[in-house]
C-alpha cells in the first residue's frame, strides 16, 4: 500500500473528460513524477488530492484515510503540503513571518486565538522558523519583504514553508516552470537534499525532463486523462508508447 | 513598557500626551481673535474626535489587517447607542453599565453579521455588509418603532423621559449620564490671559477609554492573531494550504471591530443621552472607511488621525460662512473682496464636503499610505536635508 492511493478517479469539466479512471499509487519515501503533454490532466489530478477539486467518481486515500470532501486546510493538517506553479507566499509579510505561519499551524492547529501575546516572544516558533530559514539558506533575507525576492528565492521560501510543517507528502506542480537555468538547478539540488535528509514522499509534476530524470524514482505518464504507463525512469526513457505520446514532441 | 517594544511604547506615550493636553493643543488661538474660528478645543468636538478615533481604530483592525472592507460598521455604532440609552432609561444614568452593554450587544450583532457576510469576499462581502446595515437602519427608523412595540422611537430618536423607570437612579445623582456621580458635562474652564481652555469630564473619560483600546490594538497588531489577519489580506490560498482556516480569524476580527464600534456608540450616548437611526446610515459607514484610508490603512495611528481630520473639517470648515469670509478679506478692495469670497464660497460652509473630497482624492493619489505616509515622507525629507547639510559642511571643513 502506498501512502497515496488513487482509485478510478474521473473528473469532467462540462463536456471535457479531464480525468478518466485514473489509478495511481505513490509509495512512501519515494519521489514520484507525473509527466504528460499539456492538458493531460496533471494539475486536475493534483487538485483532487488537496481538496481544491472533488472528483466525480473514485477515491483518494492518504495514509488509509479518504481526503475527499475535506477542506484544503484539513487535508493539509493530515500531512499533505503543496507547492504551486507560481509561488504562493505571503508577499506583504517578511520572510521570517512567512516561515512562522506554518510553524504556528503545525503547533496550534487550524485556528488559535492569541490576540494579546507578542508573536516574536513565542520562543519555540521563532527558533523553528529560524532553523528552517538556515536550512533553506535564507537566514540573511529574514527581514525582507517576501514579494521583493527573486522567483527562485520565492520558490525556495515556499518549499521551506511547506517543509516547516513536516508534511509526509509534498506535492509540487511544475516547480521550475518559467525559471532560469541556474534557479532550476538550485531547485533540483534543494529537492535532492530534502529527499536525502528527510522522511518525506514527493509527488512532482514537471515538464522539464532534466528535472524529472534527476529526481524521480517512479514516473507515471498521463495522456488525455489516463495513465499510459508507470515505470522507473530508465524504462520510461526507452518506452515506445511514451516516446510517441510525449517525448516524441520534444525529441 | 506594558509588553510593547520601544517604538510602540513611544507611539503610545506620544498619543497619551497629545490626548491629555488636547484642550490646550486644540485651542491655540485667543478666545476673541479672528482665528478663534479654528479652535477645536471645546468639549463637544473633542469628545467626537476620540469617539470616532475609537470607531476608526476598531474598523482598521478589520479593514487594515484582513483587507475585508465593511460598508456596514455604522450599524454597530447605532446599536451601541441604542443599548446605552436603554440602560439609561431602565436602570441608571451611570455610564459604566451602559457602555459595557453597548459593547456586548454590538458584538452579538457583529457575530451574526460577520458569520453571514464572511461567506463571501471582496466586493460581495462589502455589499452584504451594506445590505445588512441598511436593514438595521430600516428596522431602527421605522419597523421597530410602532405604538405596540417601540424599541427605537423612530425618527425622533431614543431618549430618556422623566417617566422612565431608571430603577437605580437616586436623588443627588446628576440627571444626566455620569460616572459614579461625576457628570459627563462637568467642565472646568481655565482662562489664561486672552486664552480659554475647557477640561471636560466626558472628554477625559473617552480619552482614557481610547488609550486603553489603542493599546489593545497595538497588542493585536503584534500578536500571532494579528499576523494571521495580515496573512489573510496577503494570500488566502497559501493560508488555506498551510492548514489554517481564514474564516474564524476573519470572523474574530469582524467581531472585535464591531465591539469597538459598539463601544464608540455607547460613549456617544454617554456624552449625549440620545440615539437616532441616522447614526446607522450608510453614509456613516462610509465615513469610517474614509477616516481609515485618509489616515493610513493598516497603520496604528492612521485611523485616529483620519478621524480627527474629518471631524475637524466637518465642524470647523462648515462654520465658515460668507460673513466670516468678508471679514477676513475686508482688507482687499471691494470688487476683489467679493471675487475672492465668491471663489472660496463653494469650498467652505455647507460646501466643506467639496474640500474634503478634493483632499481625499489628493491623498489617495499621491499618498496611498495616507497621512501617516505623508508624515513619514516629511520626516525622511527633513532628515536627509539635515544630512546633506552635514556632508556639505564636511566637504568644506578640510579646506580650512
Ligand atoms: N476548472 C476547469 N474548468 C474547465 N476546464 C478545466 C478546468 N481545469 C482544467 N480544465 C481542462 O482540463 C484539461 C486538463 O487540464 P490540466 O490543467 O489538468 O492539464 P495539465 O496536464 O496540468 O496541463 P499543463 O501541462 O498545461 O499544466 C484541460 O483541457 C483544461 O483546459
Ligand atoms: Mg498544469
Amino acid at each position: 500500500m502506498g501512502i497515496l492511493e488513487v482509485k478510478d478517479v474521473s473528473k469532467r469539466f462540462g463536456g471535457l473528460k479531464a480525468l478518466s479512471d485514473v489509478n495511481l499509487s505513490v509509495a512512501e519515501n519515494t519521489v514520484h513524477a507525473i509527466i504528460g503533454p499539456n492538458g493531460a490532466g496533471k494539475s486536475t489530478l493534483l487538485n483532487c488530492f488537496v481538496g481544491k477539486l472533488i472528483p466525480d467518481t473514485g477515491s483518494v486515500m492518504f495514509d488509509g484515510q479518504s481526503v475527499l470532501g475535506r477542506k484544503p486546510y484539513e487535508i493539509n493538517q493530515m500531512g499533505i503540503s503543496r507547492v504551486f506553479q507560481t509561488p504562493e507566499i505571503f508577499g506583504d509579510l517578511t520572510v521570517m513571518e512567512n516561515m512562522m505561519i506554518p510553524v504556528f499551524a503545525k503547533r496550534d492547529g487550524h485556528f488559535q486565538m492569541n490576540a494579546i501575546g507578542d508573536m516574536m516572544k513565542e520562543k519555540d516558533i521563532v527558533e523553528a522558523a529560524e532553523a528552517m530559514l538556515v536550512d533553506m539558506n535564507m537566514a540573511d533575507k529574514r527581514h525582507m519583504h517576501a514579494a521583493s525576492m527573486s522567483r527562485g528565492d520565492k520558490r525556495r521560501l515556499e518549499i521551506g514553508m511547506c517543509l516547516a510543517q513536516e508534511p509526509r507528502l509534498l506535492l509540487l506542480d511544475e516547480p521550475t516552470a518559467g525559471m532560469a537555468r541556474a534557479d532550476t538547478n538550485n531547485t533540483i539540488d534543494l529537492l535532492k537534499e530534502i529527499k536525502d535528509q528527510r522522511d518525506i514522499t514527493i509527488a512532482i509534476i514537471e515538464h522539464d525532463m532534466h528535472v524529472v530524470f534527476s529526481l524521480a524514482e517512479r514516473i507515471t505518464v498521463l495522456a488525455q486523462g489516463t495513465p499510459l504507463v508507470e515505470d522507473t525512469p530508465q524504462n520510461i526513457k526507452g518506452h515506445p508508447k511514451v516516446r510517441e505520446a510525449y517525448l516524441g514532441e520534444t525529441a | 513598557m506594558l509588553g510593547l517594544n520601544k517604538k510602540d511604547s513611544t507611539l503610545l506615550i506620544v498619543v497619551a500626551v497629545l490626548t491629555l493636553f488636547a484642550p490646550f493643543i486644540l485651542n491655540p488661538f485667543p478666545a476673541d481673535s479672528a482665528l478663534a474660528q479654528f479652535n477645536a478645543g471645546y468639549p463637544d468636538l473633542m469628545q467626537r474626535f476620540v469617539v470616532f478615533g475609537i470607531f476608526a481604530i476598531g474598523f482598521n483592525i478589520l479593514f487594515g489587517l484582513t483587507g475585508y472592507l465593511s460598508f456596514g460598521h455604522a450599524a454597530f455604532l447605532g446599536i451601541g447607542s441604542y443599548a446605552a440609552v436603554w440602560v439609561f432609561k431602565l436602570f441608571t444614568y451611570n455610564v459604566v453599565p451602559a457602555v459595557i452593554l453597548a459593547v456586548i450587544i454590538a458584538s452579538i450583532f457583529a457575530l451574526a453579521m460577520g458569520y453571514v457576510s464572511l461567506r463571501r469576499s471582496g466586493i460581495y462581502f462589502s455589499i452584504l455588509t451594506l445590505a445588512f446595515a441598511q436593514m438595521m437602519f430600516a428596522l431602527a427608523y421605522s419597523v421597530l418603532s410602532n405604538p405596540k412595540f417601540n424599541l427605537t422611537n423612530g425618527e425622533t430618536g431614543l431618549q430618556v423621559y422623566a417617566d422612565d423607570p431608571q430603577m437605580f437612579h437616586r436623588a443627588g445623582l446628576p440627571d444626566l449620564p455620569h460616572l459614579f456621580g461625576l457628570s459627563m458635562r462637568a467642565t472646568y474652564d481655565l482662562d489664561i490671559g486672552a486664552w480659554s481652555f475647557s477640561f471636560n469630564a466626558g472628554y477625559y473619560l473617552c480619552a482614557v477609554v481610547m488609550m486603553v483600546v489603542f493599546y489593545l490594538s497595538i497588542r493585536i497588531f503584534r500578536s500571532p492573531f494579528g499576523m494571521m489577519l495580515r496573512a489573510i489580506k496577503s494570500n488566502q490560498t497559501r493560508l488555506n494550504y498551510t492548514g489554517l482556516s481564514p474564516r474564524p480569524y476573519a470572523l474574530a476580527a469582524f467581531v472585535i471591530s464591531g465591539a469597538y464600534a459598539g463601544l464608540a456608540g455607547g460613549l456617544m450616548a454617554a456624552m449625549d443621552p440620545l440615539a437616532g437611526a441616522e447614526r446607522m446610515q450608510w453614509t456613516a459607514s462610509g465615513e469610517v472607511v474614509l477616516m481609515t484610508i485618509l489616515g493610513g490603512t493598516g497603520t496604528l495611528i492612521g485611523p485616529v488621525l483620519g478621524a480627527g481630520f474629518i471631524k475637524y473639517f466637518e465642524n470647523i470648515f462648515s462654520k465658515i460662512n460668507d460673513a466670516v469670509l468678508h471679514q477676513w478679506f475686508a482688507f482687499l478692495p471691494d470688487g476683489m473682496e467679493d471675487f475672492v469670497v465668491f471663489i472660496i464660497h463653494p469650498f467652505v460652509g455647507k460646501g466643506w464636503h467639496l474640500t474634503l473630497g478634493i483632499l481625499f482624492m489628493l491623498v489617495v493619489i499621491f499618498l496611498p499610505g495616507g497621512l501617516v505616509e505623508g508624515g513619514q515622507r516629511l520626516g525622511k525629507w527633513i532628515k536627509s536635508r539635515g544630512k546633506s547639510e552635514e556632508t556639505d559642511k564636511a566637504k568644506i571643513e578640510p579646506a580650512e
